[in-house]
């Protein structure tokens, strides 16, 4: 048995990898699960069917889902065109802090200006954080994954000065900011926790989705990030669209971080630096830099984030256990992603013609 | 004609070096090998032939490992043996070189080649050395260990890579269109170095799409036509015509699909061929026309000399200009300074009337700009469709609003597929064509947008009998409708028949320049390999 590389990719082929991995998946992780003494079949139902059964817990995934899909786009769109952009963390962080500049400088602004100018600021400090590996990408050729990496815990860093500094909680005396003022609180949907962040996020999949499907744009954008030099040479601006999707890509990893804090915290705490960026990263990756597959996906870790807290509670794992199921998948999908332009086929037949001495 | 064909009679007794029994390949529905049966003597050359995806490389990949028959065996001396990968072919005695290069460009040439013959362990970097200078003496074509790969010409690339398979202990020794990229004196340096080979021993399977150049070296040809062996011939008293005919498949019905004007063209020019040009019959230009392409004072800097120093020339409207010139002259540098993918030190270029010195590539080709570039998969897309790559550099014709009409994209990629008579469906990925289909993708690009000036760089190298002609033809019409075309070219005789004029590149600069009605290649070539003080 050997691998033989494909000429054609059959339809039908994505579908079954994923499938393949999801089984792997499910294979890889029953042991930990057994290991830390509950039964693998009720824990994956724990995972991923308890949270959509009830109402309450639909919302919860929505909620949990809502700041992936910010990151995961970000992602993606920077990936597509080859920029490969690991900062969406810490552009996340510091939109929210552009949101919380906002909303502390302007307690008192009605929610219709309030609620713009938060979301435009929280963007344009994502926007902000992108910019100069962006730069330093296009003017320097300075390889973007280790700037935009290692901003990151400088924005955690900045996060957490500036709550213990000027920020810091003047009734609690906490590492928490002041709550914001009742303009700044995006509104809830269905009656629940879920905010109207999770329909930015909707509409912005939905124009991604269009953008990089069916307009010239998203030709060129798939073109710059496939074959950079096939691309510029058919007057393509390779360079520049990266430097546009950079900046939009900080641009949506900062609107997250303010929909996170205007729609579920109201304040910012330290707890924001949840890893949302990272996880932005197996998010694209997963739904195969596409809006539609980062809808997917988002959905998917969300669903499996509240199963986690769930099965925590019914089943004693350790919340971890939800982090572990994530992560085997994402390796098992890029595996069987890379096998699927692979055929397996048996050793090649001898000659079926009696060789004649 | 035929040179000195080996008839020692006992070697036909014995068994052949390598032999092919019943060797099938399918991609697909594409039957791209049929059950061929094929052998080479020591000591033998055996050329292939055929048009482009005739099943020429899918043969010599499955001899060299890089693929694998769906059915039939190799024979090495008797034995049937089974390969899985190049590294079991180089233990059979069977080295390769493919048209793509695999060498790598920052190294030396001693470097190269320990990459590919040493096993892990001590480097031993003066043997190494010693060993180049060694194989290069058997070659007969001095190679200096020490030069970087990527500043040599691609003439000296190939040297390179066929020192590479000459490492290992090679009986047969493929080479894979090994004439396509080099000018006619570094052809006669290689058949010089394959005779010697051949003498000591070594078999050798060669590629070409050169018939007069078969003819002088083979001796024996294989022909293939749509994946099966049409002929396996003594080269002795074979003409080119003949051969063509075979290639083409002129003679038989079964070629239908295969439009008649191409075939009556490739056989128009196998007639005119032995090593004569395609004819011209346009007169000198009138010099008051308008300039499509004006080139002034372009420079290149460049370690140690400039690349480029002080180029200029203009193409007039309804005029070929060729560009002849050893290769690494600065030939590539020119398309790329012309095509905007390289920003020029000094000098203007204008398109028309317009200037497009400073513009980026797609400003340039608003402005008129055609191109067609040697390296043919660097320009396109690999991953996307033909139809997507063939309105890539114009998406925003397609538009409908802001959305690109799948629908018009599709009618514009049918128009050129039916116009260009490319063998291949709007949807098919591109990567999936031939390199004559290939082309005619990207010159269905070029063409399509009616270009001012046409930049061809080597537009028909590595393409078959047939596919020239198309090109020759496509280039010719465009002249005749009044834009002007920059052929720049290795291959003299195309560059004879076809341009107008022919300026000569050397050490980067414009050395020389003749009309084609008085060119002769001896006259080009010593301006090629020319003494810059003998030059205007």
């Amino acid at each position: 048995m050997r691998f033989v590389l494909r000429g054609r990719e059959p339809r039908w082929l994505a579908a079954a990898a994923a499938g393949l991995a999801v089984v792997a998946t499910l294979a890889l992780t029953a042991g930990p699960i057994r290991l830390a003494g509950a039964a693998p079949v009720s824990a994956f139902e724990r995972y991923v069917v308890s949270p959509l059964s009830t109402g309450n817990g639909i919302a919860e995934v929505l909620l949990a889902a809502t700041p992936l899909l910010f990151t995961g786009l970000a992602v993606a769109i920077a990936f597509r065109v080859g920029y490969y952009n690991i900062g969406a963390e810490g552009q996340f962080l510091v939109g929210a802090m552009a949101t919380t500049a906002v909303a502390l400088a302007l307690p008192d602004l009605p929610a219709a200006a309030a609620l713009p100018l938060g979301l435009v600021g929280g963007a344009l400090g994502g926007v902000a954080w992108a910019f100069l590996p962006a730069f330093l990408r296009r003017r320097a050729g300075i390889d973007e994954v280790v700037t935009t990496l290692l901003l990151n815990p400088v924005a955690v860093l900045l996060l957490q000065g500036m709550l213990n500094g000027p920020w810091r909680n003047p009734d609690t005396g906490f590492p928490d900011s002041a709550t914001f003022g009742v303009g700044y609180r995006l509104p809830e949907l269905f009656g629940s926790r879920v905010h109207a962040g999770l329909l930015v996020g909707l509409v912005l999949v939905a124009v991604t989705a269009v953008v990089m499907s069916a307009t010239p744009l998203g030709v060129r954008l798939r073109a710059a990030g496939q074959s950079p030099a096939a691309a510029e040479f058919s007057g393509v601006p390779v360079g520049l669209l990266q430097w546009r999707s950079a900046l939009v890509s900080g641009g949506l990893a900062g609107l997250g971080g303010a929909s996170q804090v205007l729609g579920v915290q109201h304040q910012l705490t330290g707890s924001l630096a949840a890893g949302y960026g990272y996880t932005g990263v197996v998010v694209a990756t997963l739904g195969g830099l596409s809006a539609v597959g980062v809808l997917a996906v988002a959905l998917l870790l969300g669903d499996v984030q509240v199963g986690a807290q769930g099965a925590s509670i019914a089943l004693q794992l350790p919340s971890q256990m939800g982090g572990v199921l994530t992560s085997v998948l994402l390796l098992t999908v890029v595996a069987a992603l890379s096998v699927r332009h692979y055929r397996l086929v048996r050793r090649t037949p001898r000659s079926p013609r009696p060789v004649e001495g | 004609m035929a040179a000195a064909r080996s008839g020692d009679v006992s070697s036909l007794r014995a068994a052949p070096l390598v032999e092919l029994r019943g060797i099938t390949k399918r991609f697909g529905s594409l039957l791209a090998n049929d059950a061929i049966d094929l052998s080479v003597d020591a000591g033998q050359v055996l050329a292939l032939l055929g048009e482009n995806g005739a099943g020429k490389s899918t043969l010599t990949r499955i001899l060299y490992g890089l693929s694998r028959a769906d059915a039939g065996e190799i024979r090495i001396a008797g034995k049937p043996v089974t390969m899985t990968s190049p590294a079991d072919a180089l233990a059979a005695g069977i080295g390769m070189v493919t048209q793509e290069f695999t060498l790598v460009g920052p190294m030396t040439v001693t470097e190269n080649l320990m990459l590919a013959g040493s096993p892990l362990g001590r480097v031993d970097r003066k043997a190494a050395r010693a060993r180049v200078l060694a194989a290069s003496e058997r070659l007969g074509v001095p190679v200096d260990p020490d030069a970087v790969v990527e500043r040599l010409s691609v003439g000296e690339r190939q040297r390179v890579e066929i020192l590479k398979a000459l490492l290992g202990d090679c009986r047969l020794l493929v080479l894979d269109e090994p004439t396509a990229v080099l000018v006619p004196a570094d052809v006669d340096l290689l058949f010089a170095s394959i005779r010697r080979l051949t003498a000591e021993g070594m078999a050798v399977v060669f590629i070409s799409h050169k018939l007069h150049e078969v003819v002088d070296l083979a001796d024996r040809i294989g022909v293939l036509r749509r994946g099966r062996l049409v002929a396996d011939l003594p080269a002795e008293g074979l003409d080119p015509v003949a051969i063509a005919a075979l290639m083409v498949g002129a003679a038989g019905p079964a070629d239908a699909d295969l439009p008649d004007d191409v075939v009556d063209e490739a056989l128009a020019t196998a007639v005119g061929l032995d090593g004569a040009a395609p004819s011209t019959q346009a007169g000198p230009v009138d010099q008051g026309r308008p300039a499509a392409l004006q080139v002034t004072g372009l420079s290149l800097a460049g370690d140690p000399r400039p690349r480029l120093d002080d180029v200029s020339l203009t193409v007039r409207a309804g005029e070929i200009v060729g560009v002849a010139g050893v290769s690494g002259n600065g030939q590539t540098e020119l398309v790329a300074a012309l095509c905007g993918t390289t920003p020029v030190t000094t000098g203007t270029v204008r398109v028309g009337d317009a200037e497009v010195t400073g513009l980026d590539v797609a400003a340039r080709l608003r402005a008129g700009l055609g191109r067609l570039t040697e390296d043919r998969r660097g320009s396109v897309v690999l991953g996307m469709s033909v139809e997507q790559n063939l309105v890539l550099e114009d998406l925003d014709r397609f538009r409908t609003g802001p959305f690109l009409s799948r629908r018009r994209v599709r009618a514009h990629a049918e128009a050129l597929i039916e116009r260009f008579d490319i063998r291949a469906a709007p949807g098919d990925p591109i990567r999936s064509l031939s390199g004559g289909n290939m082309q005619k993708v990207l010159l269905a690009r070029a063409l399509e947008r009616d270009p001012t000036v046409l930049v061809a760089s080597q537009p028909t190298r590595g393409l078959d009998v047939g596919a020239c002609q198309y090109v020759y033809a496509q280039l010719r019409a465009l002249r005749d409708a009044g834009s002007g075309v920059l052929l720049v070219s290795e291959d003299l005789d195309e560059l004879i028949g076809i341009a107008d004029r022919i300026v000569v590149l050397s050490g980067g600069r414009l050395v020389g320049e003749v009309a084609a009605a008085d060119a002769t290649r001896e006259a080009l070539g010593v301006l090629m390999t020319g003494s810059r003080e003998h030059a205007a």
